[in-house]
């Protein structure tokens, strides 16, 4: 990695990293014009909601879309939080925001304990039979939500929970297990087998063992999964129209039928900031997190 | 599995296997167990509710009669190459780009990958505004002067489904870019200095070298995208509710439609059967190469 010209390609031999001293040459004109090019393609939904979301009615019914709001108003967000129809109900997605929260919170930690008990269990105490049972989890993430719908319907309702928040919660331990139990075992036979063998000299035991040094030291992992987590729950559409009921419905789908309801009069400021409101948190997510997003894409990414 | 035991090693492994309980359950009874009673229920003449009454393969019959489903078959093949192909294509090129020792590589990537955090409702409605005839992109340019200028695929029977792939490679594409990436940067630099002495071109280097190199990498974006594709669902819901008409429709919506609307379970469970062989015929072979042949890691 330290040797930063060995990459560069063969017709440029001299410094084409560190010190781009005649910055443009042809290649850099290509690269960088696609690369602004692309980008242009990447940012312009982001630019045409906040500024959407930032104009008047009749300001975008007279110009152009695209062009800076000349008056800007918040109007759109305030009523969109707080006054949006969806059928009956005019209280805004509001509503639809905290039961989000009430339902992300809870799945995130729920799922994550599981995991990273089971991921550890699978790592350090294997057990008979253990990758039989591992394997299916895994190749289970490939199988089309579609295929188990039902039956878990017929389960949460067998256990009185079909509809509510709580069901749903479970429903996401359940889907989010694969990825997650697959990110904490390979991080756990990655820690160096000597710890484990000492604290088991030391007489600790599989509970003691997991809180008292394999929590501690798993910190990083921890965030990585906090993050795939509260972007996934958070943008689920499919579980949460099929497992709530309308009152407990999550934010993706009450923005969606604020959007998508055809009576009225289409206000597309209100939609965009509605829409804007709803990918707020998942985008904070993202600029916070940085590179260990990465990291958990990556980590998604060799799942399987 | 461990080759040596020890006397009391089933008795200490009690904790490991109560804290498996869960991973146990969800394997046998939803994964295993629901898929199973789906298939199962396929071949009954379910409607409302689920009920054991076999009708052999007429719910299949019927699904393959059906002109909605055939619509939603021919878009998924269309959209599933596509995206596969574009994915692909365009992650590999712009993962190429910002693997040529760029400056502002992390603002470039940060902006390819962020509609990724975004749900596929967010991403359908912003296109499904963008893509509007009057005030979106199609306005904007015949508002250049450009009058005849036509570009509306959501209301075009015919394009809809590429206004959709528009908006699914948007939001796709920049985790198949950073996928790429990482096994770019995973290459041996001794690779590139070799094919400099040797005076090979940098895109063919690429071509012929690199990209045979990356095999495994291409591999997993492939089934990556691919267990992604059979599952689009709410994009479309978000971005055109399967219109105009049902010229939009997908199969992952048909078996909601049939299930929860239309309360026909018979047919969705026999949709979703056909999904799950669909994703089967990617799935086994992709398996057999990965772990046919050579052992797991642990």
């Amino acid at each position: 990695m330290a040797d930063v010209t060995a990459i560069s390609p063969a017709e440029l031999a001299g410094p084409s990293g560190r010190r781009p001293r005649r910055a443009i040459s042809r290649r850099n004109v290509f690269i960088y014009g696609t690369l602004l090019l692309v980008s242009v393609y990447y940012l312009l939904p982001l630019y045409l909601m906040i500024v959407t979301s930032l104009k008047g009615l009749p300001e975008i019914r007279m110009g152009n879309v695209f062009a800076p709001p000349v008056e800007i108003t918040f109007e759109p967000w305030v009523k969109a939080w707080a006054q949006a129809c969806t059928g009956l109900n005019c209280d805004g997605l509001s509503r639809g925001f905290w039961n989000s929260v009430r339902i992300t919170v809870p799945s995130v930690i729920l799922s994550i304990l599981i995991a990273s008990i089971n991921g550890y269990a699978l790592a350090n105490w294997r057990f008979r039979g253990a990758n039989v049972f591992f394997t299916i989890l895994i190749f289970g993430a490939f199988i089309p939500y579609q295929v188990m719908l039902y039956p878990i319907v017929i389960m949460l309702r067998e256990l009185g929970l079909y509809g509510g928040l709580w069901g749903l919660v479970i429903v996401h331990t359940i889907f989010g297990m694969p990825i997650l139990t697959l990110l904490f075992r390979n991080y756990f036979t990655s820690l160096p087998e000597e710890l484990f063998k000492a604290a088991r000299v030391d007489g600790a035991g599989f509970w003691a063992i997991y809180l008292k040094i394999m929590l501690p030291m798993s910190l990083p992992i921890f965030v990585v999964a906090i993050i795939i987590q509260v972007t996934g729950i958070w943008n689920d559409f499919l579980f949460g129209i099929v497992y709530t009921r309308p009152e407990y419905y999550p934010m993706t789908v009450q923005l969606n039928n604020i959007v998508n309801s055809v009576q009225g009069v289409k206000e597309y400021n209100v939609n965009m900031a509605a829409t804007l409101l709803t990918g707020l948190v998942p985008l904070i997510v993202y600029f916070v997190s940085g590179k260990l997003f990465v990291r958990g894409i990556a980590a998604g990414a060799v799942k399987g | 599995m461990t080759g040596q035991s020890r006397p009391n090693r089933l008795l200490r492994n009690l904790s490991a296997k109560i804290a498996s309980i869960p991973m146990v359950l969800t394997a046998l009874c939803v994964f295993v167990g629901g898929t199973i009673w789906t298939v199962v229920y396929s071949f009954t003449d379910s409607r409302l509710l689920p009920r054991l009454r076999f009708v052999g393969l007429d719910q299949y019959e019927r699904l393959w009669r059906t002109p909605r489903w055939l619509i939603s078959i021919e878009n998924l093949a269309i959209f599933g190459t596509l995206s596969l192909i574009f994915s692909l294509a365009i992650g590999f090129l712009l993962a190429a780009l910002l693997d040529q020792k760029i400056r502002f590589e992390n603002t470039f990537r940060t902006i390819f990958l962020y509609p990724f955090a975004l749900s596929f409702i967010v991403t359908g409605l912003v296109w499904q505004w963008l893509l509007n005839p009057d005030f979106g992109v199609q306005g904007l340019v015949r508002s250049w002067g450009w009058e005849s200028f036509t570009f509306d695929p959501l209301y075009n029977q015919d394009i809809v489904i590429y206004g959709i792939l528009i908006a699914a490679l948007w939001q796709g594409t920049g985790l198949v870019m950073c996928i790429m990436l990482a096994g770019l940067r995973g290459i041996d630099e001794d690779i590139w200095k070799a094919a400099r002495v040797d005076g090979i071109p940098m895109w063919k280097t690429y071509l012929f070298i690199v990209i045979p190199m990356m095999r495994p990498v291409f591999i997993t974006a492939l089934v990556l995208i691919a267990s992604g594709i059979v599952r689009v669902y709410d994009l479309v819901v978000a971005q055109t509710g399967g219109g105009p008409g049902i010229s939009s429709e997908v199969p992952a919506k048909y078996v909601y439609n049939m299930m929860f609307e239309a309360q026909n379970l018979g047919q969705g469970f026999a949709a979703s059967t056909m999904m799950l062989l669909s994703v089967l015929i990617v799935l086994i072979p992709w398996a057999y190469l990965e772990f046919g042949g050579r052992k797991r890691h642990g």
